[in-house]
């Protein structure tokens, strides 16, 4: 794809565990082959359990960990290997904004300087533009100048938010991965933070990598989703598209097991399914369907390696894509 | 019929170096044999706070009751001596908790730690003890229950080591438990499991159910009865189709706009203003600095609770026109 700001191939992510203690070494599965694509000003979203990998492909497309195998390319150059100052430059068009604001922003600086931190590492303005640009990006995330000289415990957990959010803007990214951007936030506070989050792709035009486990936000807010599952893209679909007929059985599980805030949901049909079992380890990952232990559809065919089929403009990772009788996720 | 428990009146306050902070103000509500009720609220609005003033669990200091009575069939847990206290909890009332790992013994296995709790409350031979804890194994769900028995709590994962907490809150059946974000820390489809294991535990045990949690989704799975909290007061209460159907308190409103994530017309999700987290406790509603509704009044004095419908209060100045 051409037009893809951000583009991962066969990204394969293993962890060597257990040397430190008796016996032999052990890998951890985290990414198994995983491809996905970000076009120019969408929120592609990235939802599973814990233990799916989706943080871990973050931190491989940051580069802050080194992939087994794979390609990342930005803007169509391949940065799997760079390092030093080529590194630098690409990591100024894809930024990332993590889960807890309590804990990625340094209690000891002040927010102006916070923000600044990027323009100076790259030398962007003199001290006084730089103070100029800091108060610009404050405005644009909703908090104004007043918030300058004050430090991050002054400031409640969604304003923190908005913090990490124009410091990540700083350096003008075209791409912002978003780790549970609003996940540590009061449900209250979470609106206002993904409605910011919103506003800004209007106006900058910035694609978002949305990591997520909460289905029911990101079927609002996703362009296309990505559902992972021990290591891998099971499903990915337009968001509309999925959550009117999910395809993959872990999907149609995900959907179901999300609770509604809506005391009548079950009296006006809608069904649960509550799955057996929990996510198999991935260190022994299972041969064949690594969902197919908790699967309610499982056949003798899933001992065997599923093919990715592409299917009504969606890929789905299952031997019994479209054949199924799906539940419908509204 | 008397109720199980009745909390009258509560207040708690906890002395820091930057003064007194009252976290709970003047709580009361009531829950009847067998009935599921639920406590929510966000960050700071006092529902972890009471639910551990109940049970006399508060680190004090800093935290201490400093009014009210909690009456637990007939007796007031707060002013119990400690050791009638210590046979209460566990044997009558149990809790568990959001992170089963803090709350579980990390150097005994799962099966000596409900061991010690059956043995602690009850007459019962050691051997028999293990079997009763085995039995109890199985019944929370978990798989080959004997292996489980001998393992450590590091060695399960979230969803078993929550499973287990249960397991020993439920050893002596409790008549009540109070289960503080149960699920909060498990990923979603564990969630669904462990949730309707309670719900089916209660059912066969016929014990009552104290959730204290900030996910109304969660309320309208499993509770009767709702009590919303905000700034340490109850600001509203009543059955949980009634107020989900028609909230009456304006932070009920926009808590439940907010948990049902839809988007407007324009592609925006609705939001409620956030308040300085410092800014000072004034005499009005403590919602209003975040109130779309609020009038000059609010800002004035709090609102009393009033009746509101059957079996509902509310605490709004507004209340009569907050219909949608």
């Amino acid at each position: 794809m051409s037009d893809a700001v951000l583009e991962v191939r066969d990204l394969v992510k293993h962890y060597v565990t257990g040397r430190a203690g008796f016996g032999a070494p052990q890998i951890v599965h985290a990414l198994e082959g995983v491809s996905l694509a970000l076009r120019a000003g969408e929120t592609h979203a990235l939802v599973g359990e814990s233990g799916c990998g989706k943080s871990t492909l973050a931190r491989c497309i940051m580069r802050l960990e080194p992939a087994t195998s794979g390609t990342i390319v930005v803007a169509g150059r391949d940065i799997t290997h760079l390092s030093g100052r080529p590194l630098r430059e690409v990591r100024k068009r894809v930024q990332i904004v993590f889960q807890d604001p309590y804990s990625s922003l340094n209690p000891r600086r002040t927010i102006a300087k916070t923000i600044a931190d990027p323009l100076r590492l790259y030398a962007i303005g003199d001290r006084k533009g730089r103070r100029a640009r800091v108060e610009a990006l404050l405005r644009r995330v909703g908090l104004g100048a007043a918030f300058m000289d004050r430090l991050p415990r002054d400031l409640s957990g969604g304003q923190r938010q908005r913090v990490a959010i124009a410091r990540a803007l700083a350096v003008e990214p075209q791409v912002l991965i978003c780790d549970e951007p609003v996940s540590a936030l009061d449900v209250s506070v979470q609106a206002q933070v993904i409605n910011l989050l919103k506003r800004l792709q209007r106006e900058l035009g910035i694609a978002y990598l949305f990591i997520s486990h909460n289905l029911g936000l990101v079927q609002q807010i996703a362009d296309r989703i990505s559902v992972m599952y021990l290591g891998r893209v099971v499903e990915l679909a337009n968001a509309a598209a999925m959550r009117k007929r999910p395809m993959h059985p872990y999907t149609e599980a995900l959907f179901a097991a999300m609770p509604v805030a809506d005391p009548e949901a079950t009296t006006r049909g809608r069904r649960r399914i509550v799955l057996s079992g929990e996510v198999p380890s991935a260190i022994d990952l299972p041969p064949g369907c690594s969902f197919a232990s908790r699967c309610r559809y499982r056949q003798e065919i899933c001992g065997r390696e599923p093919p990715f089929k592409q299917i009504e403009g969606r890929l789905v990772r299952c031997h019994f894509a479209g054949q199924l009788p799906m539940n419908d996720a509204g | 019929m008397s109720a199980l428990l009745e909390v009258r009146d509560l207040s708690v306050e906890y002395r820091t170096g930057a003064g007194v902070l009252r976290a709970v103000d003047d709580l009361a509500f009531t829950i009847d044999r067998g009935e599921t009720i639920a406590i929510v609220g966000e960050s700071g609005s006092g529902k972890s706070t009471a639910a551990l003033a109940l049970l006399r669990l508060l680190p004090d200091p800093p935290g201490r009751i400093v009014a009210g009575e909690i009456v637990f069939a007939g007796r007031n847990l707060a002013a119990l001596p400690d050791d009638e206290l210590r046979d209460v909890r566990g044997r009558e009332v149990a809790m568990i908790f959001q992170d089963p790992l803090a709350a579980l013994n990390p150097i005994q296995t799962i099966g000596a730690q409900i061991v010690e709790m059956l043995r602690r409350h009850r007459r019962i031979s050691a051997l028999a003890a293990e079997h009763r804890a085995v039995e109890m194994l199985g019944l929370v769900g978990m798989p080959s229950p004997e292996q489980m028995f001998a393992r450590y709590p590091h060695q399960l994962s979230g969803g078993m080591r929550q499973r287990a907490m249960i397991g020993i809150a439920l050893m002596c059946h409790p008549q009540l438990l109070v289960a503080d974000e149960p699920t909060s820390a498990l990923d979603v489809t564990v969630q669904a499991q462990v949730l309707e294991l309670l719900a089916s535990l209660k059912r066969r045990l016929g014990m009552a159910l104290l959730l204290i949690t900030h996910d109304l989704a969660v309320v309208a799975e499993i509770a009767d009865r709702v009590v919303v909290m905000y700034g340490g007061r109850k600001v509203e209460e009543g059955p949980v189709r009634a107020v989900f159907a028609a909230p009456r308190h304006p932070y009920t409103m926009a808590l439940l706009d907010a948990s049902r994530i839809e988007l407007s017309a324009e592609g925006y999700l609705a939001e409620i203003p956030e308040p300085m987290p410092s800014a000072p406790p004034g005499v009005g509603c403590s919602f209003a600095p975040r109130c779309p509704r609020a009038v000059a009044k609010c800002l004035a004095a709090a609102p009393a609770l009033e009746d509101a419908g059957p079996e509902r209060k509310v605490a709004c100045f507004r209340a009569a026109e907050n219909v949608r």
